[in-house]
């Protein structure tokens, strides 16, 4: 057939052209991406020290979970920058143990850094536990660290880091339910919250084991601390029929915060103090310990490979001060383990002493419990609980 | 060396692909063997150890064949649904729209000089309760007060459907405007009117931009997570979703290393019956 275009065949240099054309359409939003990316990956590398005192890097990069840091000006991290010259890169990218664990694996199963100084893990998790057998997180440099002395007693001695050599705790909280009066009359029992056809479609859970099925167990009259595989498989049966059900719409990290604020939410599984913190932009969220019991966790800062351990360390000491402790425990209305946090408490605020979620009292805490290390750490458990995720 | 290469004169075109061969053989075969070599392994992270362990193809699928064919399911309803939206705009780009075309064009790819994952998470906005769609479909009764569009499978389709849009609209586009004008003018000629001239002209003279398009949107769309992670529920979760669980979060990596082969293998299964129904040279036009 003549065809007007077979006269007139692609010359190499109209390829040549539209192939340079093609391709550069193509990979310029990669390039940019990548560009944009890459600045922020420029972390700090591990300082070589010759002898006596280390070199302090002018960078601290921390990632932690949302809600959980003092806002109020002069911040701790302001005074922190104030009384070292060492600027703070605050990243609040730890969404849930697990997802942030999926983020950092790769690099550090290389031996290779992540960007950051310090991240946060929670003890009711098998994280924490895993990142110190694997040797992914570097050792602390308690000569930096006066303010050691200064860990209450309770937490001198995890399971996962009996010698305190990884790792300081953060904070503290609790594992409750929150609800939204708007949406539904108060939702005190993890039976309501799975069964409740009010709440169809409006209810989220954790992603983390411990902490749902932690509740789960509880609401079925079982042990979490000592957990068997009757417990276990009672409590996710259960989890597994709220999902089928339509009732559980998905399993969030962090994320259940803004959903529950914004009302895409009813009910939910919360942390203690997030709610509080929320309460400032939705005055109708609640949060209470489930009537049959909640859990108690705390998050540990550690610090990775690639980090700079002195850095790291003066950082955790200036936390360990009991007057900065108080500023973030009361701002963020979570637990603190530091001495003397109580009497700084009052000084900033009289009523602080006397709230249950930084200061619980010994009736609220006959009610929580810690996670059974055995159930967080069997990987028999954690394919059934990725199982009932769908996954 | 000139003569050396013109008396081994048919050696040219293996020298001409051996940069490519190269590189696929570095980035692909060679990845993918020890992938192979992976999913044959047994025991615990770090610990893993080489016991041609075939058995963890046999429970990969009886684990998590629902996923599987949910994944399918998904990624062909969203490739019809690419198909039928993308051919008008394609033919209209290609027919009709004359000097607009480039802008036409550009409008298509140009959510893509946005990440994948912000894509989807506008989707979030659009779908959520007190967003537009839903209280306009709400209004009009479509749907009920208690009905949402969200975390549902409808959601996670549209996703999809939205996500790959340009590969079914550009391959179709090409393909389009490739067909001569004026065969649909004999055509017209030989009495047709414009539908028959389409159905026995237009149509199957696209075909090769159908069959392009409708591989490029399923291939990728089976394996995708993005969606069901983030407009699903649990019960929507598609095959993606598990090997990435599985890799990064479970860090059982013989598993998931089984269910990627898996996944390949149904894909390329599915491939070579739609081949043999097309026909291979509706490939090449």
């Amino acid at each position: 057939m003549t065809d007007p275009r077979f006269n007139d065949p692609l010359t190499r240099r109209q390829l040549l052209r539209r192939a340079a054309v093609g391709g550069t359409v193509l990979t310029l939003p990669a390039l940019l991406a990548a560009c944009g990316g890459g600045s922020s990956a420029s972390g700090t590398t591990a300082a070589g020290t010759g002898g006596g005192k280390p070199q302090l890097k002018d960078v601290l990069n921390f990632s932690n979970w949302e809600l959980y840091i003092d806002t109020k000006k002069p911040t701790t991290l302001q005074q922190f920058t104030e009384k070292t010259g060492i600027k703070v890169n605050y990243y609040e990218d730890v969404n849930s143990n697990d997802q942030y664990f999926a983020k950092v694996q790769g690099p550090l199963s290389q031996g290779k850094g992540i960007g950051r100084d310090i991240f946060v893990a929670t003890d009711n998790s098998r994280f924490p536990g895993l990142y110190v057998s694997q040797e992914w997180v570097q050792e602390l440099d308690k000569d930096l660290m006066p303010n050691f002395a200064n860990l209450v007693d309770a937490q001198a001695s995890p399971p996962f880091d009996p010698d305190r050599k990884f790792s300081m705790p953060w904070l503290s909280g609790m594992d409750g339910i929150a609800w939204n009066e708007d949406l539904t009359g108060p939702v005190t029992t993890v039976t309501q919250l799975f069964e409740d056809p009010k709440l169809k479609g409006k209810v989220t859970v954790w992603t983390e084991m411990g902490d749902t099925l932690g509740l789960v167990i509880l609401d079925n009259g079982d042990d979490p601390s000592k957990v068997t595989d009757d417990s276990f498989n009672r409590a996710i049966d259960r989890v597994k029929q709220a999902v089928d059900s339509g009732q559980i719409v998905r399993f969030t990290g962090n994320d259940y915060a803004q959903p529950l604020a914004k009302g895409d939410l009813a009910a939910c599984f919360a942390w203690s103090g997030d709610v509080a913190q929320l309460i400032a932009d939705n005055p109708k969220l609640h949060w209470g310990v489930p009537e049959k019991g909640g859990i108690i966790w705390t998050d540990n800062m550690l610090i990775p490979l690639g980090g700079d351990v002195p850095t790291a360390s003066t950082y955790m000491n200036f936390v360990y001060d009991p007057k900065v402790s108080a500023k973030i425990a009361v701002e963020t209305t979570y637990i603190s383990a530091v001495k003397g946090v109580k009497d700084e408490a009052v000084k900033i605020d009289p009523d602080a002493a006397k709230n249950p979620l930084i200061f619980p009292d010994d009736d609220i805490l006959a009610q929580l419990h810690q996670n059974d290390p055995a159930m967080l750490n069997n990987d028999d458990y954690v394919t059934k609980w990725q199982e009932v995720q769908g996954k | 060396m000139g003569a050396f290469l013109h008396r081994h004169r048919g050696l040219t075109p293996y020298l001409l692909l051996a940069p490519g061969l190269l590189w696929l053989g570095i980035f692909f075969l060679i990845p993918l063997g020890f992938l192979g070599y992976e999913s044959l392994q047994s025991g615990l992270f770090p610990n893993f150890e080489f016991t041609w362990e075939f058995s963890n193809f046999s429970d990969a699928l009886s684990s998590y064949h629902e996923q599987l064919i949910r994944s399918f399911f998904y990624a062909g309803i969203a490739t019809v649904a690419c198909l039928l939206l993308a051919y008008p705009l394609a033919y209209w780009i290609a027919f009709k729209a004359g000097p607009w075309r480039n802008l036409f064009l550009l409008v298509i790819v140009a959510p893509f000089f946005v990440t994948y994952l912000v894509r989807t998470l506008a989707w979030l906005n659009i779908l959520a309760d007190q967003g537009p769609l839903v209280g306009f479909l709400r209004s009009i009764h479509v749907l009920g007060a208690n009905e949402h569009l969200l975390s549902t499978t409808f959601a996670v389709v549209a996703g999809i459907t939205y996500n790959f849009f340009p590969f079914m609209a550009l391959p179709l586009y090409v393909s389009l405007e490739q067909i001569d004008s004026r065969l649909l003018e004999a055509a017209k000629d030989l009495y047709a009117s414009s539908t028959k001239a389409f159905l026995r002209v237009t149509l199957p003279l696209s075909a090769p931009g159908i069959v392009a398009g409708t591989l490029l949107t399923f291939i990728p769309a089976a394996g995708d997570f993005i969606n069901a992670a983030l407009l699903g529920t649990p019960k929507q979760t598609m095959i993606g979703n598990v090997i990435q669980a599985k890799f990064l979060e479970s860090l059982d990596y013989p598993t998931a290393s089984a269910l990627s082969f898996i996944l390949m293998g149904a894909i390329l299964v599915a491939l070579l019956v739609y081949a043999r129904v097309v026909g291979t040279e509706k490939l090449t036009g």
